[in-house]
């Protein structure tokens, strides 16, 4: 029983190291939309993490933190993928080093339409 | 040494949070500041629930679960907002 607390002390820790990673991509990334994938993703699998050793930690937890994680593994790309969208039609720049957008020909488009409902 | 490992954990997720903070105030554009915003609320559920483990109550478990609900609507409101307008 001991050990299975100190594997989950563990699992939480790990997690815990991930969702510093996040927020350390947060600051150096060069770009929105890396920091988007860098903030969003990293962060997800750690709270994934932390709370399946709180889990393991503390018996009768197991059906809120399962709750809890399966309501973050469905909103957090949700939000994620709304807040891109609205910065890709809100014009914010791509860095220099970007290889290819889908969303370029969208864009405009719906520029236009702005333009002539106004 | 569970307690001293979480303790560890806890630390390590202040840090992630201050990192944030710091995008939060500085960012560039307004969907900087509602990504860490959105990163900051995540940190603060894993946060919570390890502050649930230390005082050994079951019910702080909810107030997670309420946070990250009103985060996600807020931040998708938020993100309607900018892409059209109200």
């Amino acid at each position: 029983m001991e050990a299975l607390k100190i594997t989950g002390a563990i699992l939480t820790l790990i997690g815990s190291v991930f969702i510093f990673l996040g927020g350390l991509g947060l600051v150096r990334m060069p770009d929105l939309f890396n920091r988007i994938q860098t903030g969003t993703k990293a962060s997800t699998l750690g709270t994934i993490l932390s709370l399946a050793g709180l889990a393991l930690i503390n018996e009768g937890w197991i059906w809120k933190i399962l709750i809890i994680i399966v309501f973050v593994i469905i909103t957090n790309p949700v939000s994620s993928n709304v807040i891109a969208r609205a910065a890709h039609h809100r014009g914010v720049k791509l860095t220099s080093k970007t290889v290819t957008d889908m969303l370029e020909e969208e864009a405009p488009v719906l520029n236009k339409e702005e333009e002539a409902g106004q | 040494m569970v307690d001293t490992i979480l303790l560890m954990a806890a630390i390590f997720m202040l840090m992630g949070l201050l990192l944030s903070l710091y995008r939060f105030i500085k960012g560039p554009d307004i969907t900087d500041r509602v990504i860490s915003f959105d990163v900051m609320t995540i940190i603060s559920v894993c946060l919570i629930a390890v502050i649930a483990h230390f005082a050994g109550r079951i019910i702080y478990l909810d107030v997670a679960l309420v946070y990250g609900l009103l985060s996600f609507i807020s931040v998708v409101v938020i993100g309607r907002y900018i892409e059209r307008g109200l």
